[in-house]
């Protein structure tokens, strides 16, 4: 039923490390709001917050949609960034295109796309060099 | 142990959050790597680090926990310091360095990790 289901948008800024993340900070009080519980709100959170810190240091920002039904939270991280050219090794644990500037700021592990995998129930990402990169990620509630 | 008497025993300043420090935490961890943080720890209280900036706090705040140190006379900034409010994570700084400060909590009873069933609340 479409009338079950609650939706977020935001915009993801990509000229601004520093304010990366507010978008997850923002699901997580309202997922709270919600009554949802803790263990799934910090699920949602942590993919939904390496989502959008790669929005910003890979992609030049993007949006972020959530869906909240009775059984899932759905969460859409879409951007018209430079895309994944091979998806399998960008899974990989450790492997990360990212600059010193960027490790030097706590991030470019390489552990992104991992986490947001480990912390979801479902994962799918669409990409295409040159066109942009949209993920999907759902958690069970 | 409680929060107090983690500044206590790291000589620290508190930042913002003073009227949290009766809090009783029992775990922490310690990284530079904010995406470390956010892929290796669980039920952490408390995060030292030597990193400023505030992805330090929204990861914090990500994984729910109460306490972020800074070590090696790192001060963060006003927006760090508004973000953590809004949060209700405390902040304080020391001199020591990472090891140091680490060390000291371990010795005093802080875990890197939850025994079963034990946890903060
Ligand atoms: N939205 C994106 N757009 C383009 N490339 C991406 C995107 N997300 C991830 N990548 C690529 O996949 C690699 C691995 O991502 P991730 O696991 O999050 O590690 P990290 O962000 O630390 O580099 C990145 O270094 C980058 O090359
Ligand atoms: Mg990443």
């Amino acid at each position: 039923m479409p009338d079950d289901v609650v939706r977020f948008c935001f915009d993801v800024d990509g000229d601004d490390f520093s304010s990366a993340g507010a978008a997850s900070v923002e699901v997580k009080k309202r997922l709270r709001q919600l009554g949802i519980s803790p263990e799934v709100i910090r699920r949602v959170a942590i993919a939904m917050y390496e989502g959008e810190i790669n929005m910003v240091i890979h992609a030049d920002g993007g949006k972020a949609l959530v869906e909240v039904t009775p059984d899932e939270v759905r969460m859409t991280l879409e951007d018209h960034g430079p895309g994944i050219a091979d998806v399998e090794l960008a899974m990989q644990e450790g492997y990360s295109t990212a600059r010193e500037n960027i490790r030097s700021l706590g991030f470019g592990a390489g552990m992104g796309l991992p986490n947001m995998k480990k912390y979801t129930d479902t994962m799918h990402i669409d990409t295409e060099v040159g066109r942009g990169t949209t993920v999907v990620m759902t958690v069970k509630i | 142990m409680k929060i107090r008497e983690i500044s206590e025993k790291l000589c620290a300043d508190i930042v913002c959050g003073e009227d949290q420090l009766d809090c009783e935490v029992f775990t922490a961890c310690s990284s530079d790597m904010m995406s470390d943080v956010l892929a290796f720890v669980k039920d952490q209280a408390v995060l030292l680090t030597g990193l400023v900036n505030p992805q330090v706090i929204r990861t914090a705040e990500m994984m729910d926990m109460r306490c972020i140190v800074f070590v090696r006379k790192k001060v963060p900034t006003e927006e760090m310091k508004c973000l953590a409010e809004e949060a209700g994570i405390v902040l304080m700084k020391t001199q020591m360095r990472m090891f140091e400060a680490c060390g000291i909590l371990y010795e005093a009873g802080l875990k890197g990790h939850v025994e079963d069933g034990v946890c903060d609340a």
